[in-house]
């Protein structure tokens, strides 16, 4: 694939559940070491569009691709889910509910995937989770069960299992809005980290000021359409769209 | 009037017994969760076409007695030509029997996992199988475990059933202990002290594997 072909791409996305359209027709190109933030009111679809890009959410019409290939091939069956696990790989994910394994330990959760899906032994795949551990900051923690761990601290160790698969994308599902408010930091943080690294993401997110802060690119969703999209300086400081100004009001208002 | 000094002469007998008993509880028991982890699967995510009628002979299972299953599996298969040692007879009858009740705890053990679970589990590149082998089964079989186990205290006691089928176990042994000196009490209640004794070291190690379960939450 040519470096000029963006790493994330997608086409005319619609999404209907019954005859409730929640998606209708979505256009994105996210580059290679791009950070798009997606906003919106609850219900406005964008955390459906976010989970559609590695197809926690199948989607009724349209195209995604990622790095070069279709995320949703035209495969059938047997040969579409081996196709959609390789692809999967290749994409993390961070829940805002954090959905680590409950019944693994912080370093067990950042080292199974490696181990069991990319054929990694034991010691190597668990010197790559100590390492993932101490760049989110939590080097002490890897024996500890995610019972035993704050919300931030979980969400961290979700973020390392999630580069323990060395991701192309990441895919963040308003990974901060279930942590207490002196625990968001910590977490927006590692994500600065991570841009400063280049890594490619999508963020969708209730936080305006970070979605400022870290952004190359924002896109303002309601009832299922983009409705203004630009640079965060032009969508957050300066919008051209009644229904973006009327969002911004109500959050800064907060 | 009672005198339990008739019993040490037969304490081999005896010990014999708790072996064989032991031996079919740790058989069944395994069968029974093996088996019923399966049956959940199946009834749970396989095709209406094999899981109803599954269902269907489950339901037979829990509304008929164990006894005559016992006598169908033993007696019944033999006069068909099909003769099965009276072992593992039981050891099948014991296990399928209490499968069929782990099966409906499991599948609720199952469905009460978290969907983010499987979502977390699909997001890295897990196949559906991959996923409940690894993440779903073992959370379950946690959540499951404290019902689980007191079905296992269960089968145990069951085990004296298999006495009619003339397997070795403690009930039959202590019968013939019985036989030979006629002293049912004496026989009786030294069982029932044996039975009672393996019921609190099996409820020692359930409690101990509850208390790391719990750990995790």
């Amino acid at each position: 694939m040519t470096s000029a072909a963006p790493m994330i791409r997608l086409r005319g996305i619609r999404k209907s559940y019954g005859s409730h359209e929640v998606l209708k027709g979505i256009d994105l190109d996210v580059d290679q070491g791009r950070i798009v933030s997606i906003i919106g009111p609850s219900g406005s679809g964008k955390s459906t569009l976010l989970r559609s890009v590695n197809m926690l959410e199948e989607i009724s019409h349209g195209e995604i691709w990622l790095d070069g290939v279709q995320v949703n091939s035209a495969l059938t069956g047997r040969a579409f889910e081996t196709h959609i696990n390789r692809i999967r790989q290749q994409m993390g994910m961070v829940f805002q509910q954090f959905n680590l394994f409950p019944h693994l330990t912080a370093l067990e959760n950042v080292s199974i995937a490696p181990m069991k899906l990319k054929g990694k032994s034991k010691a190597e795949a668990e010197a790559l989770a100590r390492t993932l551990l101490e760049k989110v900051g939590l080097a002490d923690k890897g024996g500890a069960y995610p019972a035993r761990l704050s919300g931030g601290q979980k969400q961290r160790v979700a973020i390392a299992r999630a580069l323990a698969m060395q991701p192309k994308a990441m895919l963040f599902d308003e990974a901060t809005s279930a942590l207490d408010p002196e625990l968001v930091d910590e977490v927006n943080l590692v994500m600065k980290q991570l841009a400063a690294e280049q890594m490619t993401m999508i963020i969708v997110t209730h936080e305006m000021r970070f979605a400022a802060e870290v952004s190359d690119h924002v896109l303002f969703m309601d009832g299922g359409v983009v409705v203004e999209q630009g640079p965060p300086e032009q969508v957050l400081k300066a919008p051209t769209q009644e229904r973006t100004r009327g969002f911004l009001r109500k959050h800064l208002a907060q | 009037m009672l005198d339990f000094s008739v019993l040490p002469p037969y304490a081999d007998l005896l010990a014999t017994g708790a072996l064989w008993t032991v031996l079919i509880t740790v058989l069944a028991g395994a069968l029974s969760v093996v088996l019923g982890v399966l049956l959940a699967l199946v009834t749970l995510y396989g095709p209406k076409l094999i899981s109803l009628p599954l269902r269907g002979i489950a339901f037979l299972f829990m509304g008929t007695p164990l006894l005559l299953q016992l006598y169908l599996l033993y007696y019944g298969l033999a006069q068909l030509g099909v003769l099965l040692p009276a072992f593992w007879t039981g050891v099948m009858g014991l296990g399928v029997h209490y499968a069929v009740y782990n099966a409906d705890i499991f599948r609720s053990a199952i469905q009460s996992v978290d969907e983010g679970q499987m979502e977390a589990a699909r997001s890295l590149g897990f196949g559906r199988t991959a996923a409940l082998r690894h993440f779903i089964i073992p959370q379950a079989t946690l959540t499951a475990l404290p019902q689980v186990g007191n079905n296992s205290i269960i089968l145990l006691k069951d085990t004296a059933v298999l006495s009619v089928l003339g397997v070795a176990e403690l009930v039959l042994n202590a019968q013939r202990g019985i036989s030979a000196t006629y002293r049912p009490f004496e026989f009786y209640f030294a069982v029932a002290v044996l039975y009672y004794l393996l019921n609190l070291a099996m409820e020692w190690a359930l409690g101990r594997a509850a208390r790391k379960a719990e750990a995790i939450r």
